[in-house]
């Protein structure tokens, strides 16, 4: 390890490698430790991420209202009129309710666990045309719009980092963890 | 003299049957020359031709020889194509004209054989088009339950010892439309082209999570692409830490626009977009952080309107590719039965054929070597007398898992369910030698 950092000759690397010998020395000792050191700022550039804990969501709110004009001008022309879709368009409401029958219709009202994945999900990736060009505020608002057409959240909600974990989905306990049901030794 | 082991071997290879409609012995016609060698000779030996009839004027030899041998072949091409005639062995796909980088492209199984998929033809899956990446800035991030978050550079990262393996990679929603009630008259392409295998190498992922150092409570880690659906899949720690690795080479090059360049993930065995190309970020978490892709999509509605969600390992699988659809039968006699086996659980420990709607059964020979989460190629000689038949093919993995029948399959899940589809595929012939699915 030593003999490999002498023979890279920088000082940068050097520095490094004395700061965190220590460490290293526990665990990744191995490691030939080309990586730097990430900044508090770099993380927090691309750390875009939101799980279910709402932990990570940015500041901000949206209101059913203001997320109706949003859908309105981005989302409508591939998810049809209040997201109900149609030929050729992907459909994100209605279907509550009958996923254990003989029809079951998967949206996001219906199937999705968690509304974090719905904000997630538009901020990351849509619309298709133009990724990322949402304001946050935008996007907690169209997904209180798209939440609100099957009442998930009512008519006058408003969406935050503090009230967008909290939302309910219809079916949120509807998910099996396979991978941790076959692991405990029980499929 | 043979021995009494050869002289069973002998009838075999002369084309007794061991299993209905004439499936022969799976070594039948191996090394060996039994059956087949006594032409060869009397062939060769008559080869000769015409002796010049006159000394001091002979025919110069080009005169009986084909044109490639008396004109000089055409120069270096710096990267090599297929040749010419082999124009139709491309990969099929429908462009969507709202979104022409999203959906998918499909390898031609059907036209390919053995069991390494060319890098022009590996199959694609986009979410929203294939980005284009300059090595030069892209950097990976690795952060979240670590002690040490870390940025690595494309330069940095090849610096890393390196292993190789090969491993097929499949969509989780190839062969969806098997899973239907009727089936599909379509290719192995069309129905089973979202699957391919490649020699990946690049750095075993556990080194590089190692030296970021990770914290005590991390269960999964969350990987992210850097195209514009910012693919992002949950994966388990310990398959993180196990045989996954940032793969930089795709069969010998670096890895193809298209397969993530410059770098992606290979999560061996595991649905295909967990395999997250154009890696960007790595966050080690405390629980899978429930992205789209694993609860929208690539997850499995199940009768009582639960849901498997994270169902990430393929079961056992198989497909007879020659004959089926697409590709006929000339006329009885002998043909050479050959498809793809592969298991998201390890290797393929035995792959059965049947001619006769599922009777009897035979094992079908595996092309060595067979290895753990790959292709298996596996063949099987037959002797067709002309008469209507359905062939089948059923592998069992190492771990004893058997591939279901479309009834079982279909039983374990809603209407309408296609995710991770693995039923036996069964190809009717009719008396033509023409196949369809039935």
């Amino acid at each position: 390890m030593s003999r490999l950092r002498t023979s890279l000759g920088t000082a940068a690397v050097g520095a490094l490698a004395l700061a965190v010998a220590p460490v290293l020395a526990q665990g990744a000792a191995e490691g030939p430790g080309l990586g730097r050191p990430a900044t508090p700022e770099e993380i927090a550039h691309v750390d875009i991420s939101i799980p279910p804990s709402g932990e990570n969501l940015p500041p901000g709110s949206g209101t059913v209202a203001a997320g109706a004009m949003v859908f309105a001008e981005r989302c409508v022309a591939c998810h049809g009129e209040a997201g109900a879709g149609g030929q050729g368009l992907t459909r994100l409401t209605g279907g509550v309710g009958s996923l254990a029958t003989d029809m079951p219709v998967k949206t996001v009202n219906s199937y999705w666990p968690y509304a974090t994945t719905v904000f997630d999900y538009i901020r990351r990736a849509m619309p298709l045309d133009a990724p990322q060009s949402l304001t946050n505020e935008q996007v907690y608002a169209v997904t209180a719009y798209i939440l609100s057409i099957d009442g998930v959240v009512p008519e006058d909600a408003t969406l935050d980092a503090t009230t967008l974990p909290q939302v309910e989905m219809p079916n949120r306990n509807g998910f099996v963890n396979w991978y941790m049901h076959e692991g405990d030794g029980t499929p | 003299m043979a021995r009494r082991g050869e002289e069973g071997l002998l009838r075999q290879a002369l084309g007794e049957p061991v299993a209905g409609n004439g499936l022969l012995h799976r070594r039948a016609f191996l090394r060996g020359g039994i059956a087949f060698t006594g032409g060869m000779a009397a062939l060769a030996a008559g080869g000769g031709g015409a002796v010049a009839a006159a000394v001091g004027q002979s025919d110069p030899i080009g005169l009986d020889s084909p044109p490639t041998m008396t004109t000089p072949g055409r120069s270096f091409t710096p990267y090599g194509v297929p040749a010419a005639a082999e124009s139709d062995v491309v990969r099929t796909f429908n462009v969507n004209p709202i979104a022409p980088g999203t959906g998918t492209s499909r390898t031609p199984l059907h036209l390919l054989n053995g069991t390494i998929t060319p890098n022009g033809l590996h199959f694609e899956r986009h979410h929203n088009g294939v980005p284009d990446i300059d090595p030069a800035t892209h950097e990976l991030i690795i952060h979240g339950l670590v002690d040490r978050p870390l940025v690595f550079t494309v330069d940095a990262l090849m610096r890393y010892p390196m292993e190789s393996h090969i491993r097929f990679i499949e969509c989780a929603g190839n062969s969806g439309a098997a899973a239907g009630t009727m089936p599909p008259q379509n290719t192995v392409q069309g129905i089973h082209g979202l699957l391919s295998c490649a020699e990946w190498t690049g750095i075993p992922l556990n080194v590089l999570l190692d030296e970021a150092g990770v914290q005590a409570g991390a269960s999964w880690i969350l990987a992210e692409g850097a195209d514009a659906a910012g693919m992002s899949r949950s994966i388990p720690l310990d398959k993180a830490m196990g045989d996954t690795i940032l793969a930089l080479y795709q069969n010998g090059e670096r890895i193809r626009p298209e397969q993530g360049y410059p770098m992606r993930l290979v999560v061996p065995g595991f649905q295909g977009n967990i395999n997250v190309k154009w890696l960007r970020r790595i966050k080690v978490t405390d629980g899978p952080t429930h992205t789209r892709d694993e609860t929208s999509r690539y997850s499995e509605l199940m009768p009582d309107g639960t849901a498997r969600q994270f169902w990430l390992e393929f079961g056992p699988k198989s497909v007879i590719v020659q004959p089926s659809f697409g590709v006929n039968l000339t006329g009885p006699g002998y043909y050479e039965i050959s498809g793809l086996a592969w298991s998201g659980a390890g290797r393929i420990a035995r792959v059965e054929v049947s001619a006769d709607g599922g009777m009897s059964w035979t094992d079908a020979a595996l092309s060595e070597p067979v290895q753990s989460k790959a292709l298996t190629r596996f063949r099987l000689p037959w002797r067709w007398d002309g008469q209507p038949v359905v062939l089948m093919s059923r592998a069992v993995d190492e771990k004893g898992q058997v591939q279901p029948t479309h009834e079982a399959w279909k039983a374990q899940f809603a209407p309408g369910q296609a995710f991770m589809y693995n039923g036996i595929q069964n190809w009717a012939i009719d008396a033509n030698g023409e196949v369809s699915n039935v």
